[in-house]
């Protein structure tokens, strides 16, 4: 594989950049592989790239039913943090989060990892003290949490409201200075750059049409480019999952759901961290163009449309209006929707399932993209070693039937439904 | 923005609806035995189909009533909507 470096940049300028080796190769499926990954957005690529590296197993397809990195990994908002209060959630993203420190280096490919830092604003007493709450179980897990008060974080943010006869004042906020933003795109495409050259075969362009499944194990899948063999498969469809599932007569505590970013127009560098409104669901960044790139709340209601609608997108900007007013004078520049695996706890599952050889990795609600190193990575060991590691025990498929739901927010079944 | 012709008040824009999830799930008889993969099916387990989803809305800011709405989740496109007790 070609190294991308200055040296080989400067060298290919000479012949005017038309000598550049392609990225991943774009080849036809063989009859079988060890491994199936199905879905090449970011965690299935990271798992097929963890495979190869970590446990030396190459002969590994990725089938992607469209183009690789055209699903939520490249539809998300590119926050990257750890702030969890639980046990599991915070000690598996503080891993994600080593991996992102380390990512550029180890996959020769800038993923822009920028740790600006994300504040979660407070409006109340009593949102500081659950903050104060939340910062003490992230400490003990290692992981970096300050607590701010009011004159805090208008040092940070003076653009914020922080006039007084405002609905939701700010009374202090809770901040994770390691977190941060990375370019989504160069995620996906430095996991696919390194996985082809380890032997992963990337198919695009390629969708699942059913499973082989012979007496309780998995034997290959059927696709729109012929039937694949393969005794270990796992899927990694996020808002696909139930689509897949229908497939093998499973039903998962999964629902679909349509969730909506959006990007202002270009300004001058103005917000230097990630902020999120503590009084709705409304978050912030400004991305190295300029553009102000701002989400919220799901649209509500079950969806594969990748679409949204307009009454959604105006609450959560009339949120983002009520945290920082300037917002309201710039034009935004592009809205879309990506669909999302909804668990019904709020946390993921990276499992194996009732049949054998077939792994499931689901559930990331909104929150999939920090965690992608971190997924791949125990995905790929699940795989490998049919068994779950450490850091994904508690993200099993049973914790729901069993009573050991991982309740982030602590608000019961279908947290997300406003 | 999605228009849905409550069965009581007629077509009201999608602002005064709140969303009730899959009107098909059904809740266990309590008068018999009933195992945990039954209460996780009704409480956990969800079809999510992309396709045709009959499901549950709120009039929240209108009438109140609970109301069924046949609908694509793949379109948005609703094919009807139903009272509570009604079937397809």
């Amino acid at each position: 594989m070609q190294k991308y470096s200055v040296f080989n940049l400067i060298k290919n300028a000479f012949s005017s950049h038309e000598n550049w080796e392609v990225a991943w190769k774009d080849p036809t499926p063989k009859k079988s592989y060890d491994v199936i990954i199905i879905g090449g957005g970011g965690h299935g690529l990271a798992t097929a790239y963890y495979l190869a590296k970590e446990h030396n197993i190459t002969n590994v397809a990725i089938i992607e039913k469209g183009w690789i990195g055209g699903g939520n990994v490249g539809r998300n908002t590119t926050i990257i943090r750890s702030n969890f209060m639980h046990d599991a959630n915070g000690r598996f993203n503080e891993f994600s989060m080593d991996l992102w420190r380390n990512m550029s280096q180890e996959l020769n490919f800038n993923v822009m990892f920028s740790p600006r830092g994300i504040i979660n604003l407070a409006h109340s007493d009593a949102q500081m003290n659950a903050y104060a709450r939340r910062g003490n179980s992230m400490r003990l897990n290692g992981i970096d949490a300050v607590l701010l008060n009011r004159e805090q974080v208008k040092k940070l943010i003076p653009m914020a409201d922080f006039s007084e006869d405002v609905r939701f004042p700010i009374f202090g906020g809770l901040m994770q200075p390691s977190a941060g933003t990375a370019r989504h795109d160069a995620v996906a495409w430095g996991y696919a750059r390194q996985a082809d050259s380890m032997g992963v075969d990337i198919i695009q362009n390629c969708e699942v049409i059913g499973f082989d499944v012979v007496g309780g194990k998995i034997k290959g899948v059927r696709t729109s480019k012929g039937d694949i063999k393969a005794n270990k498969i796992g899927l990694c469809v996020a808002g696909s999952t139930s689509i897949l599932a229908e497939k093998l007569n499973m039903t998962l505590p999964i629902e679909t759901h349509l969730l909506q970013a959006c990007v202002s127009e270009p300004i001058k560098p103005l917000l230097d961290h990630v902020v999120t409104f503590g009084a709705g669901h409304f978050y912030c960044s400004q991305s190295d163009k300029g553009e102000m790139v701002m989400g919220g709340d799901l649209d509500g209601y079950n969806s594969y449309a990748q679409r949204g609608n307009l009454p959604t997108l105006q609450h959560v900007l009339t949120e983002g209006i009520a945290m920082f007013p300037f917002l309201s004078k710039l034009k935004m520049l592009r809205t879309w929707g990506g669909i999302m695996d909804m668990s019904m706890d709020g946390s993921p599952i990276i499992d194996k399932t009732h049949i054998e050889g077939l792994y499931l990795n689901c559930g990331w609600c909104y929150g999939g993209f920090k965690s992608t190193p971190a997924s791949g990575w125990t995905f790929a060991h699940t795989i490998a070693q049919d068994k779950v590691h450490k850091l994904n025990a508690d993200y099993s498929l049973n914790r729901f039937s069993k009573g050991y739901l991982l309740d982030e927010k602590g608000l019961g079944t279908k947290t997300w439904i406003s | 923005m999605l228009f849905i012709k409550c069965p009581y008040c007629g077509i009201r824009s999608q602002n005064e609806f709140a969303y009730g999830g899959d009107a098909t799930v059904k809740r266990p008889e309590l008068n018999k035995e009933i195992s945990d993969k039954e209460w996780d099916d009704f409480v956990y387990n969800r079809k999510s189909p992309r396709g045709k989803h009959l499901e549950f809305w709120h009039h929240i800011s209108g009438c109140r009533q609970w109301f069924k709405v046949h609908r694509d989740t793949a379109t948005h496109e609703i094919f009807k909507t139903l009272k509570p007790h009604e079937e397809l």
